[in-house]
């Protein structure tokens, strides 16, 4: 059976294997930041709770139930924002809502978070993809629950 | 040639005949990602028949004015085709009065309108309402809101893992306090027939109204409020290969006409003075402001092209439909079905294991196959299987067997990329 370009670039091997064997997931406990993320949409819904050190990001995990996007993005990005400022934090939210939603090239290097990309042709998704960043957001401005409504 | 060998056949026009049918229906000649649409999401809304492209289009054409006020030709045209469009409705619902039936937007006003006039004259604190676990959002929130502002209490009727109501336990929750049961008839998640004339005689025998949400009904059968026993019907166009934004509620007489009105203008009063305004006769007095008059004369032609099928042939096609979908997702190993009440109607919800139903929904996409993945506005029916989302496959007169080998051709692709 074949799959087109467009469905294969969604789903990487990457995202399946976060999908699949999610990294860090759980729930810090005691944290000194957490937020709810929600997408009314598909029900998807997720914890970030993250300790610092200072400005930077020590310990994030996240817990919750979503699909294959949401998933992989959520132990991506506890990948990648570990041991990060939290002004580094902020810029890569920013280079990862560009890269998803092809707006404008990201500035940064971005390395496995490359795979994201793959959403770009599936507008629907991209709330799917965006979930936990914008929940990793909320905790370092100390909010509480975000939604991608 | 005498007369008596001439011998005509019986009038084959009416029986049932899918081809035929999907050929009514232009949308579904096209494809999507080169290949024919399967379109299994008409429960969450449905296709519109030629005739109903042709009767909003002659509107506009030919007669288009506002209705009810004008002297002039085309308004009297226009009212006259809206009026005639009610009386279809009437006759789509096996109502005894035309000027029960009134044009909502659809269900979701319908069952709004119901709260906030009925409703708020009748409920009042320590009442009861009575609901299943079944139901859509639309019909749990605005009985909700009701009961909050009211001091009454919300009462829900458990479903069983067949997702069918439990009847002992619906007819203990019918009591004295009971003022108003409103059930669908059918489940929007699970397909569930709801056994709608048993519930109507259990709340009638404490004085309690009914009410039914018709939405998911509406497409699959012509119906017949009489003989469902309700007090209220509602359903919406758009569903029932209408257009949108235009629906009915229908309700008895004595009841419509005690109510106050839901919204306020024109067209539902009779005089207004500043010190006291006199409201129009039912329908009208549930009508306020100009209507979506084309989408009412489009809605009237869509109940007449279901009421000119072959009901039998209909039903039977639609049963072969779930049958073998059921049959086939159930081969599957890895799929569970979520609703396998004994009476359903054709819809298939389910889950596949270890693959959300949002990456399932989106590789059918790429079979061609629209489906409708989440939770279906029934949050608590998600919540009773203890699932967040689920695919639903929801079929409609113009499926056919292409459509289900599509499903499981896109399945088949599921796990090929999920492995």
């Amino acid at each position: 059976m074949s799959l087109s370009e467009e469905l294969r670039q969604l789903y990487q091997e990457v995202i399946l294997d976060h999908y699949k064997r999610p990294r860090n997931f759980g729930k810090l406990d005691p944290a000194d930041r957490r937020a709810q993320g929600y997408n009314p949409l598909c029900g998807d819904q997720l914890e970030v709770t993250l300790r610092l050190d200072g400005d930077r990001v020590d310990e994030v995990c996240f817990e919750g139930a979503g699909c294959a996007i949401s998933t992989a993005s959520a132990s991506l990005m506890t990948e990648a924002v570990k041991g990060k400022t939290q002004a580094e934090a902020e810029a890569l939210f920013q280079d990862v809502q560009q890269l998803v939603t092809g707006a404008e090239p990201p500035t940064g290097e971005m390395g496995k978070l490359e795979v994201l990309a793959g959403v770009r042709d599936y507008p629907v998704r991209i709330k799917c993809a965006i979930l936990a960043w914008h929940a990793l957001r909320s905790a370092l401005e100390e909010g509480d629950q975000v939604t991608t409504e | 040639m005498s007369e008596a060998t001439v011998q005509l056949p019986p009038p084959a026009a009416k029986a049932f005949d899918v081809r035929k049918v999907r050929a009514d229906f232009p949308i579904l000649a096209q494809w999507i990602r080169e290949r024919p649409v399967a379109f299994l999401d008409s429960a969450a809304s449905a296709q519109k028949p030629r005739a109903v492209l042709d009767a909003e289009r002659e509107c506009y054409e030919e007669y288009y004015a506002n209705v009810h006020r004008g002297v002039h030709h085309l308004s009297v045209r226009s009212t006259q085709a809206m009026e005639a469009a009610r009386e279809t409705a009437r006759e789509f619902l096996g109502a005894p009065r035309v000027e029960e039936v009134i044009f909502v937007r659809g269900t979701t006003e319908g069952v709004n309108l119901v709260a906030a006039t009925w409703g708020r004259t009748h409920v009042g604190e320590g009442d009861e309402v009575l609901i299943t676990e079944l139901e859509h959002h639309s019909n749990i929130v605005p009985w909700q809101m009701l009961c909050e502002d009211k001091g009454a209490v919300l009462r829900v009727a458990p479903i069983d893992d067949r997702g069918v109501v439990d009847m002992s336990a619906f007819a203990d929750l019918v009591t004295e306090r009971t003022k108003i049961v409103a059930v669908a008839h059918i489940s929007n998640s699970l397909g569930t027939l709801n056994p709608v004339r048993e519930m109507a005689d259990l709340a009638h025998a404490v004085g309690a109204v009914v009410f039914v949400d018709g939405a998911q009904a509406a497409p699959h059968t012509p119906l017949d409020v009489e003989a469902l026993g309700c007090d209220f019907y509602t359903f919406s166009g758009h569903k029932a290969f209408g257009p949108s934004g235009v629906g009915i509620l229908w309700g008895k007489t004595a009841l419509l006409e005690a109510m106050p009105p839901y919204q306020t203008g024109g067209e539902m009063i009779l005089t207004v003075r500043f010190d006291k305004t006199e409201f129009n006769v039912i329908p009208h007095k549930f009508e306020a402001g100009t209507p979506s008059i084309a989408g009412a004369i489009g809605l009237g032609a869509a109940l007449r092209y279901l009421m000119d099928l072959d009901r039998a042939g209909w039903a039977a096609h639609e049963a072969e439909l779930l049958a073998e979908t059921t049959r086939r997702l159930e081969a599957r190993n890895d799929i569970r079905i979520i609703g396998t009440a004994p009476q359903k109607s054709a819809l298939v919800s389910f889950v596949m294991d270890g693959v959300h139903a949002h990456d399932v929904g989106t590789i059918l996409d790429e079979e061609g196959v629209a489906v409708r993945t989440g939770h279906h506005c029934a949050q608590p029916v998600m919540e009773h299987f203890g699932v967040a989302a689920s695919v639903r496959a929801s079929f409609a007169l113009y499926n056919d067997m292409s459509d289900v080998d599509a499903l499981m051709r896109g399945l088949d692709k599921v796990t090929e990329v999920f492995g």
